[in-house]
């Protein structure tokens, strides 16, 4: 089973001075396998991605990466290991063709210029490898970061929300390369707030407040999360859900589009607050809770445990 | 009206109170902005002295008659020169001025007094190290008055008949190295030193602040790579840049203004390796300590102004309170200067040079080590 695990870490832990930015975290993600890390802003996420691929060393924790051990052979691991900063980070004022070459010489890789000629087929990015790379638009550059991250064949990519300020057409193809390398066995880490995304993911990890809060696949997430939807439509709806708000049971009255979803973690709780409001007027409807609902429902939970 | 299209005020005080907010923020401007009126100001008004005294001297006498002290004594009252060594022969004097550890070598020679009673108009011989013309042109110029109302004051009873329409001494001075008080000579050297500071300096600051400003730093840090390739591997390139930009200074030195070039030009190659060295030294750790690439620029800056002023390459270094000395012989322009103008002008070899070469490394060696040492800090 170990065998089979791709990140196999715990308890681990990084402190900035007083902050403690990632706080025993532990986290398993099988070989071939896409994870998905979510978070909201400033949860940990990249500083866990960081201390993954050996930018940062942990304070605490122990366990493996792509079976080596994660705190002593950092310098092994980053060379198997493919990570995509959050912003581009690749040299502006360079071509496609010599990033590429750029990296493929810091991974002293063989037969260099094939592989560069390879990796800038399989992206479809010959035309363009004469073009600097900092005139590419979002989805170009993203596209020559995947390329990059690629070159050296590592058997992890550690992605740190690597679709931000891509359209929605560049979205789909890098998510479909993405699940053809899985299959081939690479794995996948890869950081973001997208719900669509999430839901593309094998297995999803969340962590907010720099703890973990939950892990699993999306099903296994939603069903962990005891929440219970309803779904309502009618007249007047904005002035509902501030009423709703404010009644105990209810956590969350989001509009989406015509309708209103209304959640709580109590279910008998929540019905006897929707109770007075279920008139001709209305038309209600227990929905499936969506990952929106349960990633909003996570993300509240720690700022009541603190407030009580 | 006024929220249309014209010229609106509120709108211009949002964008000055705007700036303001930004200054405040932005430290490092904000202290530079402070700073360098204050050092400009103390520098040029105390340190710097167009007109310099207390100029060291070396004296060799070989006449120990009461005029040779006379004329020394005359020497040291009008404050222009101090004698910081007495030397036993003019092997010794030279290689004192060889050094550049004094300006001037006065040279009594034999029989001086005897010859002076006799009126025979005995020589009187002055060596100054003209590498520096601003700082030897005020002595030298106001030598022959010293002397003769020196020996005016001596010329009296008997020894009145001394006095007469011509000067009773022989007063021989050699502005060694560059005669003719060429200013070129000295400065062109002097601007390839200042060149290369400002250059080495900036560069090299700007180019690793870039890199961690735009994030591309994290980048190469994840790849398997480690933090002394990546700071040689930046340096490296730009000590490529200083030899050229050395080859072109020297070459515009010699065909526009030809300056002489005495010593051995690779002796100066090697001594302009380690000053580069050292200057990147300071670059790489102006880069670890700036959070982008204008406060990089500023600090750069911050260290030019110092090094123009204090290193003797707009001002004599020997006119300035000790206190800007000391600030001055940390600088390796200073040493640097000594360095090209002794080789190119003096012709000075290995073990001339090897004093002023070690401080240049001392510094850089120093400076390097505060670089390291920030440099792994910054990774975590």
């Amino acid at each position: 089973m170990s065998e089979e695990l791709a990140i196999d870490v715990r308890g681990m832990t990084k402190r900035f001075g007083k902050h403690t930015a990632v706080d025993h975290v532990d986290l398993q993600v099988r070989k071939g396998e896409v994870c998905g890390f979510l978070g909201p802003n400033g949860s940990g996420k990249t500083t866990f991605i960081r201390m993954l691929c050996g930018l940062l060393r942990a304070d605490e924790g122990s366990g493996q990466c792509l079976g080596h051990d994660v705190i002593k052979d950092s310098e092994t691991i980053k060379r198997q290991v493919g990570y995509m900063t959050q912003k581009f980070s690749f040299w502006e004022d360079l071509t496609i063709e010599e990033n590429l070459d750029f990296v493929a010489r810091m991974y002293s890789l063989k037969n260099r210029r094939a592989t560069v000629r390879q990796s800038l087929e399989r992206l479809g990015l010959t035309a363009r490898k004469d073009q600097l790379a900092g005139q590419l638009s979002g989805g170009w550059k993203q596209r020559l970061a995947l390329a990059a991250c690629l070159i050296h064949e590592p058997l992890l990519l550690l992605l740190d929300e690597p679709t931000a300020g891509v359209d929605p057409i560049a979205r789909r193809d890098f998510w479909k390369e993405i699940h053809q390398l899985a299959g081939q066995g690479l794995t996948f880490l890869i950081a973001t707030h997208y719900m669509d995304e999430a839901e593309r993911c094998h297995r999803l990890a969340f962590i907010a407040n720099s703890k973990l809060l939950t892990q699993g696949t999306v099903a296994e997430v939603i069903e962990n999360s005891h929440l219970t939807t309803w779904a309502v439509d009618g007249p007047d709806l904005l002035q509902l859900a501030e009423t709703l708000q404010a009644l105990p049971g209810v956590e969350q009255a989001v509009p989406f589009g015509s309708i209103l979803h209304i959640s709580g973690p109590d279910q008998a709780a929540l019905e006897r607050a929707i109770a007075p409001f279920r008139t001709s007027h209305y038309r209600w409807k227990q929905v499936p809770s969506g990952l929106e609902d349960v990633f909003i429902h996570l993300m509240e939970k720690p700022r009541e445990t603190v407030s009580t | 009206m006024s929220h249309g299209r014209g010229f609106s005020v509120a709108r211009l005080w949002a964008i000055v109170v705007k700036e303001f907010i930004q200054m405040r923020r932005d430290r490092v401007t904000f202290a530079m902005m402070i700073g360098i009126p204050i050092i400009q100001l103390v520098l040029f008004s105390y340190a710097i002295n167009s007109d310099p005294r207390h100029l060291s001297a070396a004296v060799l006498v070989a006449d120990h008659g009461p005029q040779g002290r006379t004329i020394l004594s005359a020497l040291r009252n009008s404050t222009y020169f101090q004698f910081v060594r007495q030397v036993e022969t003019e092997a010794e004097a030279h290689a004192a001025l060889a050094r550049g550890e004094v300006q001037f070598l006065i040279n009594i020679p034999e029989n001086f007094t005897r010859e002076l009673l006799r009126g025979d108009r005995p020589t009187l011989l002055v060596e100054a190290d003209a590498t520096d013309p601003g700082a030897t042109g005020g002595p030298l110029g106001a030598l022959p008055s010293i002397l003769n109302s020196a020996l005016q004051n001596d010329a009296k009873g008997p020894l009145e008949y001394l006095v007469s329409a011509d000067s009773p001494i022989d007063l021989r001075i050699h502005a060694k190295y560059n005669p003719e008080a060429i200013t070129q000579y000295t400065i062109v050297p002097g601007l390839l030193g200042v060149v290369l500071t400002m250059t080495m300096v900036m560069i090299t600051a700007l180019a690793i602040t870039r890199e961690r400003e735009s994030g591309t730093m994290e980048n190469l840090l994840s790849m398997p790579t480690r933090p002394l390739e990546v700071m040689i591997g930046k340096i490296l390139p730009y000590i490529l840049v200083g030899y050229i930009q050395m080859g072109l200074i020297l070459a515009a030195s010699h065909l526009l203004f030809q300056v002489p070039m005495v010593g051995s030009l690779w002796l100066l190659m090697g001594v302009t390796l380690v000053f580069i060295a050292a200057s990147l030294a300071v670059g790489v750790t102006f880069s670890t300590l700036a959070q982008n690439q204008r406060q990089a620029m500023q600090m750069t800056l911050f260290f030019f102004l110092p090094s123009i002023l204090l290193s003797g390459f707009m001002f004599p270094f020997r006119g300035m309170p000790p206190w800007a000395q000391a600030i001055g012989e940390i600088l390796p322009l200073t040493h640097f200067l000594r360095l090209v103008r002794g080789i190119l002008l003096k012709g000075n070899g290995i073990e001339e040079v090897i004093h002023q070469l070690w401080q240049i490394a001392l510094f850089g060696v120093v400076v390097l080590t505060i670089a390291v040492f920030r440099y792994r800090r910054t990774l975590d």
